[in-house]
């Protein structure tokens, strides 16, 4: 058996209210908005809003995605924050895609609907973006209720296609292969490796203490 | 003293004609100035070029220019946007020698003033397109490239012409980076007609003055009617070759880039579409433009491209 976790949270992290994550996690959004606004992104200001908000929604499915190890690995316990990340990542892929669809395109569906069928990258970035929906619908006590604590955390694991999708949605949205897109992918490989590797070494240990 | 030089500046003019440089630049051109005229032009950043009108330049109005030094794409200074305006600046331009060099009758390494002087240097303002699919109306200070290619007299079998740029690392930290982004140095080419044709030029200037760095100083080609990066950006070398040369970018991914790639809104990138464009300094509710054919230079190039296919050849 393995050795039962010592809980290193921080005491501050323990008081520090669940709402401040939200205000905190949203005021780059805010910022990015407000530099928009104030004609302060460059030439391309739609393209640089895209972007940034796109950034941002990848960052807090990471964040999101980094709970268990944190917890597992280190002893440190965010479980109280992970409906907060997983909800800003959905705010902020919804902002992303907003501003695609109405700055973007102008809200031209045949386009829209052209880019959705025919561009892969665009196909990974919607096949993300319908998951955190579902997730973000799914994520109220009713519904841990409502589909028993099992069956939500099934449904929930669709994060990790959700952040495979978004990764690959990056990296194929660029020319080349430059640095960033690949550092985004190479983080969520590795925390998505740490999903399979964790139970094999369980079971082996488990089967270790066994015989 | 070539054409293009500058005239002794004033110190009160400084200040404002540089105020989109960054502090380095800045700096040398200032250590330029107290060197006096023994300075490089290309030193001096940002000296202003005296250049004719031309039948050939567009009416539409030209980008700003603070968007058209700052959102660009120069790879071997960084791949983000604002990377080139922000690392190009320690670039030495000057000394610069461009090799002419293959199949011709006139081979020779140039000093950058001799390779310029004997050319008229007329404004282009012409669109812009990328294939990222946004673009930009620009007004170039330039020669034809038809210049170049008299004098260097090319043999019979000289079919292509080839660009090689720059590729020096310690100056252009896109060179380091983790994974190259390109085969480099970057290369580019040109059939012999498209690079005879009257649009085709050699720019050293925008906006009136000498090129910025991150706009491919000190000498650069601009084809109005084929995607940006076709635009090899600080020439070293030209050479004439009598087979289609190999080019960065389609080196890179052949699916995506081909040798031809005229702006073509009905041939789409494998990944995005080409039918509409971001216009740059457009502003935050700026409404796409449809992509025009040959970015709007069919009359002058059309005829280049006869009875070929174009999905087939892009």
């Amino acid at each position: 058996m393995r050795k039962p976790i010592t809980n290193r949270t921080p005491a501050w992290v323990n008081k520090f209210p669940w709402y401040a994550v939200y205000i905190i996690g949203l005021l780059p959004a805010m910022w990015v908005f407000y530099m928009a606004f104030s004609n302060q992104l460059g030439g391309n200001p739609v393209r640089t809003l895209e972007h940034t908000l796109g950034i941002w929604a990848l960052r807090f499915i990471i964040i999101g995605l980094m709970v268990t190890p944190l917890r597992k690995l280190a002893g440190i316990n965010l479980l109280r924050f992970r409906r907060a990340f997983g909800l800003i990542a959905f705010y902020y892929a919804a902002l992303h895609f907003s501003v695609y669809a109405v700055l973007d395109q102008g809200l031209a569906m045949d386009r829209i609907i052209n880019d959705i069928i025919k561009r892969p990258y665009i196909i990974a970035g919607m096949v993300a973006f319908v998951i955190l929906i579902a997730l973000a619908m799914t994520s109220n006590s009713f519904s841990i209720k409502k589909l028993g604590g099992k069956g939500w955390s099934r449904l929930h694991k669709l994060v990790y296609l959700a952040a495979a999708s978004a990764a690959l949605h990056f990296v194929l949205s660029v020319k080349s292969w430059p640095n960033e897109p690949l550092i985004y992918a190479g983080i969520i490989a590795v925390l998505l490796g740490y999903r399979l590797v964790d139970p094999i070494k369980k079971r082996m240990s488990h089967s270790a203490a066994l015989s | 003293m070539p054409r293009f030089d500058c005239p002794a500046i004033a110190a009160s003019e400084i200040t404002p004609r540089h105020a989109y440089l960054n502090r380095r630049n800045f700096m040398a051109g200032a250590a330029g100035l107290i060197g006096g005229a023994l300075a490089a032009p290309s030193l001096l950043s940002a000296a202003p070029l005296k250049a004719a009108s031309s039948p050939f330049s567009t009416n539409e109005k030209p980008t700003d220019k603070q968007y058209a030094t700052t959102y660009n794409n120069y790879y071997e200074f960084g791949t983000g946007k604002d990377d080139p305006a922000a690392n190009a600046g320690s670039l030495t331009t000057s000394p610069w020698t461009v090799k002419v060099d293959g199949l011709v009758n006139n081979p020779a390494d140039y000093q950058l003033e001799d390779f310029i002087k004997p050319s008229k240097l007329e404004d282009r303002v012409y669109r812009h397109r990328c294939v990222e699919a946004w673009s930009m109306v620009i007004p170039w200070v330039g020669f034809p490239l038809s210049d170049i290619i008299k004098r260097a007299d090319p043999k019979a079998s000289a079919k292509y012409v080839a660009f090689e740029t720059l590729m020096r690392p310690e100056e252009m930290p896109g060179l380091k980076s983790f994974l190259p982004v390109l085969d480099w140095p970057y290369r580019e080419g040109l059939r012999m007609d498209e690079a005879m044709n009257p649009l085709t030029i050699l720019a050293v200037g925008m906006y009136g003055e000498t090129l910025p760095n991150q706009n491919g100083a000190p000498l650069r080609l601009v084809v109005p009617w084929k995607y940006g990066f076709k635009g090899a950006k600080s020439i070293v070398r030209i050479s004439f070759v009598d087979k289609e040369p190999p080019t960065a970018w389609n080196l890179q991914a052949p699916s995506e880039y081909g040798f031809y790639s005229n702006v073509n809104p009905e041939r789409d990138h494998p990944r995005w579409s080409q039918a509409t464009e971001q216009v740059i300094g457009g502003g935050l509710f700026s409404a796409r433009k449809d992509t025009l054919m040959f970015n709007g230079y069919g009359e002058q190039v059309a005829g280049l491209y006869t009875g070929m296919d174009l999905q087939k050849y892009y």
